[in-house]
């Protein structure tokens, strides 16, 4: 996800505070990671008329309201799509999509797996608590199987996806994992997935405390491992990246897993964006290219 | 009566019917004749059955007619289907070799072309096709030089060779006829006018490139995949990003947000797609971002029969998605007409920040209009409406005055686009205050919900002064009004003329605007009305049950086809006919043409 351009006016933090505080559960792990992003925005320091903030629908997408940018809340599922509308009607815009697992990887999953096959500029975090929230507590994609919940009280029978394995199947050219509690980790990741050119996900560990009791902070802190800290791993190497994003239970890698900068962004391999972005192109047809379409039918 | 001449021409698919189609339609409108063409056909790349119609004449030529004047069948299975049609003064060219002629109505002509004597058939497949071309002209009068500058264009990148293979073979067929077939009485005339042909796809498509559009998006779907084919072929001439999306949820998705970070956003779909479209058309309208939906309706339900016609979308238009909210909805009344309603319709959506939906179907989207050039008209009116796209004077992050969705007399909230300074805010699905925070969850309140629900509805009023009121045309004291709505105009004018030529004048009230309908403007229309009929190409009558919801009014009978194939005059008229002797209220008549 390419930089816009800074503007001179200093971004704080302050300028990025949303009109309402979030509305989450105290204690959710989403409060981690919008506090990362607005400190991802201020360190880039990207002014908050350049950003658009879209989301779909749950608890982490209510995002848009929390921070002061452009923002969408759009249907369940469905913020992929916006975003990739988004950008390509102006490729100036940084964009960043925020939601939740279910939204993305269930009702979204369609629009997830053929955004990144195109590589739409853009950062895509997806705040994976591993259950339904606002719908009160039943099973997510993520959910891992024997997982009791109110819609499967005997326990999930069916195997959850593994985001970051879809995710390098598919073709996105940034890939990684953060944990929300390790914000100055979590941080870092944003700032790297929004400067990619390309499309970033990043999938973070953001635990429920009220109704995902399985994968708490507890669950996790002792599991996370950041791929930073091993020096021999080298995020170019995709089938390495395929066989960490393997890794589960006693040892959980967070990090980058996988970025390539070799391939063109949606909007970069189209040439009509080539002469700048299409929200400033003029709405009229020249008049003779107008009479050579005519002249076709003649 | 109008003075037409109609040649049909049937074989299978991939046999090349569309060829000596395009070639007739060329010398047609060059002649400046005015065309009409429609292909029926079906659901196969290759084999299968395919029946074209093209019928000319120096007037306007608005549907395919009653009568076919010239049939070409290019294989046994065409001529054994159709030369039943035929009748007295009309005339058969085949290939004698292949095709055993049935046996033709008195005065029908039988003319056989002996292929093999006339051309090498080892080295050109489609040598009956142009032999046929070239003999029909010969009998219509026409020039042979005309052919020849088609052909010469239609094979120009194949070489010199290839052209003068093809002028050969056509000059054969056409000296043949000369010698050995009866012309026609009526010698096509030749006239000033010069006309381009399109087909509805075409002409909405070209019509949003008019209109602005800078962003189109779709999946395939017939019959409205025309529309995405000039999109992506003209796409880097007109400046317009052309995308195909992974379903229909994420095409109309993806244009709402082209739409929402400022550009004109549009695509195109049937009715399957349309019903995974609608839940985005609730969030067009919910963040008020204006986008405008193509509905090419196809015979349904389900996938139905995807190459035939039918106006069956109607209710599921004006009940997509749920909940109360400003929309429009317009019919093309012709294929001139598909391109002129794309820009009308934007300007509105775009004023009132709500969604557009065009509602298209088969006959118009695939069949084919002679059209004045000067009716594509490349720089309509273009009103976006109130967007702010010039930057605050308070700074990057504003003074937090601006309020997205501000109440208003208008119901109209000046709306800005990302990327201006100092108006940040979040347009939402959910319900929200005048500055877009949601009041769905923590801040529910029915007064806030109650202030925006009649806000957005406000912009209803707006936009029914707009829309310009239906018309009725032909005498006010008819004996007979026809009703109908969008593409089967042509087909009911033309019952009309000849209803009033047997001595029942008859007028017709066609509807364009469906959504605002203007319901008191139809009663004072249809107050002095003696006998009202609502034609339309459907099972149940859908617009007449939604003109009778929204005004009461039941007319005193319907004639209707859902068949899968469009209107012939005749059925019209001698629909009106059986109903005016009283023997029934609602007439379904039988198609006649088997495809």
């Amino acid at each position: 996800m390419a930089t816009a351009l800074a503007a001179t006016n200093h971004v704080a933090m302050a300028d990025l505070k949303g009109k309402v505080d979030p509305d989450w559960c105290p204690g959710c792990g989403d409060f981690g990671v919008l506090a990362a992003v607005q400190k991802a925005l201020v360190d880039l320091q990207i002014p908050n008329h350049n950003v658009v903030t879209i989301s779909g629908i749950g608890c982490s997408s209510n995002f848009p309201g929390f921070i002061n940018t452009y923002g969408m809340h759009t249907l369940h599922g469905r913020a992929l799509a916006v975003a990739t509308g988004v950008k390509l009607a102006n490729h100036d815009l940084t964009v960043l999509v925020t939601g939740g697992d279910g939204d993305g990887f269930g009702i979204g999953g369609n629009h997830f797996v053929h955004s990144m096959r195109r590589n739409v500029d853009l950062l895509y975090i997806v705040m994976d608590n591993q259950i339904y929230g606002l719908t009160t507590g039943q099973t997510s994609p993520t959910s891992r199987v024997g997982m009791k919940t109110k819609s499967m009280p005997f326990g999930n029978i069916e195997a959850p996806v593994n985001p970051i394995s879809l995710a390098l199947a598919a073709g996105a050219t940034f890939i990684a994992r953060g944990f929300s509690a390790e914000q100055k980790h979590l941080t870092d990741l944003i700032k790297q997935g929004i400067q990619h050119k390309g499309f970033s996900f990043l999938d973070v560990f953001s635990p429920c405390v009220t109704y995902n009791h399985d994968n708490t902070y507890q669950w996790f802190r002792p599991r996370v491992k950041k791929l930073e800290d091993d020096s021999g791993y080298d995020p170019a190497n995709w089938m390495a990246a395929m066989e960490k994003s393997l890794l589960w239970d006693d040892e959980i890698p967070i990090g980058k897993f996988f970025e390539r900068t070799d391939v063109p962004t949606l909007h970069g391999a189209e040439p009509v964006l080539n002469a700048g972005a299409l929200v400033h192109a003029d709405a009229r047809i020249p008049p003779d290219v107008a009479r050579s379409f005519i002249e076709e039918l003649m | 009566m109008r003075q037409a001449f109609a040649i049909g021409i049937g074989g299978a698919a991939g046999q090349g019917v569309a060829t000596p189609g395009d070639i007739f339609a060329k010398i047609f409108s060059r002649r400046g004749l005015h065309l009409n063409a429609y292909n029926a056909y079906q659901s196969i790349i290759r084999g299968g059955h395919t029946f074209l119609t093209i019928r000319t004449g120096p007037e306007k030529i608005t549907n395919m007619g009653d009568r076919i004047d010239l049939l070409i069948p290019l294989n046994q299975d065409a001529m054994d289907r159709h030369l039943g049609l035929l009748t007295r003064g009309a005339a058969c060219i085949y290939n004698a070799d292949t095709i055993k002629p049935g046996v033709a109505a008195e005065g029908a002509a039988l003319c056989p072309l002996p292929v093999s004597k006339l051309a090498d058939i080892s080295r050109n497949k489609v040598a009956q096709n142009t032999l046929a071309v070239g003999a029909g002209l010969s009998m219509m009068g026409i020039g042979f030089q005309a052919l020849e500058e088609v052909l010469t264009e239609q094979f120009k990148k194949k070489g010199e060779a290839v052209i003068s293979e093809n002028v050969g073979i056509a000059r054969a067929g056409y000296d043949y006829a000369g010698a050995n077939f009866k012309p026609f009485p009526w010698p096509l005339p030749m006239t000033e006018n010069r006309y381009a042909v399109l087909s509805g796809n075409i002409a909405m498509a070209m019509g949003g490139a008019a209109a602005g559009v800078k962003f189109y998006c779709a999946y395939p779907m017939s019959p409205s995949t025309g529309v995405l084919h000039w999109m992506a072929t003209h796409a880097r001439k007109a400046g317009i990003m052309v995308r195909q999306v992974e379903d229909e949820i994420g095409v109309v998705n993806m244009a709402i947000g082209a739409a929402h970070a400022g550009v004109r956003s549009m695509c195109a779909t049937s009715g399957g797609g349309f019903a995974l479209m609608t839940e985005g058309l609730g969030l067009s309208a919910m963040m008020e971002t204006p986008v405008v939906v193509i509905d090419c309706q196809r015979a349904g339900p389900s996938t139905g029969v995807p190459t035939k016609t039918e106006q069956g979308d109607l209710w599921q238009m004006l009940g997509a998605a749920f909940g109360d909210y400003p929309r429009v909805i317009a019919a093309p009344l012709d294929i001139g007409d598909c391109f002129k309603i794309i820009p009308e319709i934007f300007n509105i959506a775009d004023r009132f920040q709500c969604p557009g939906i065009v509602l298209c179907d088969l006959l118009l989207s695939e069949g084919r209009l002679s059209v004045e050039p000067k009716d594509l008209d490349f720089a309509p009116v273009i009103d976006r409406g109130e967007l702010i796209t010039e930057g605050g004077a308070s700074g990057s992050n504003g003074d937090g005055a601006y309020k997205r969705y501000k109440i208003t007399e208008s119901g109209i909230s000046p709306r800005a686009v990302p990327g201006v300074a100092g108006y940040t805010h979040t347009a939402a699905s959910d319900e929200h205050d005048e500055d877009g925070v949601l009041i769905s969850d923590e801040f529910t309140n029915p007064v806030k919900r109650r202030a925006m629900m009649e806000k957005r509805m406000r912009k209803v009023t707006g936009i029914e002064a707009m829309v310009p009121l239906p018309e009725l045309s032909g005498p006010r004291d008819a004996e007979i009004t026809l009703i109908g709505w969008g593409s089967t105009k042509g087909v009911i004018e033309e019952a009309c003329e000849i209803l009033t030529e047997q001595g029942i004048p008859a007028n017709q009230l066609q509807i364009r605007w469906l959504v605002p309908l203007h319901g008191d403007a139809i009663l004072d229309l249809l107050q002095e009305a003696r006998h009202t009929i609502i034609v339309e190409n459907n099972y149940s009558g859908q617009f007449a049950r939604y003109l009778r919801s929204e005004t009461s009014f039941v007319p005193d009978g319907y004639v209707r086809k859902y068949d899968g194939e469009p209107f012939m005059p005749h059925h019209i008229v001698e629909a009106v006919k059986e109903q005016l002797r009283g023997e029934s209220k609602l007439s379904v008549p039988a198609h006649e043409i088997m495809v």
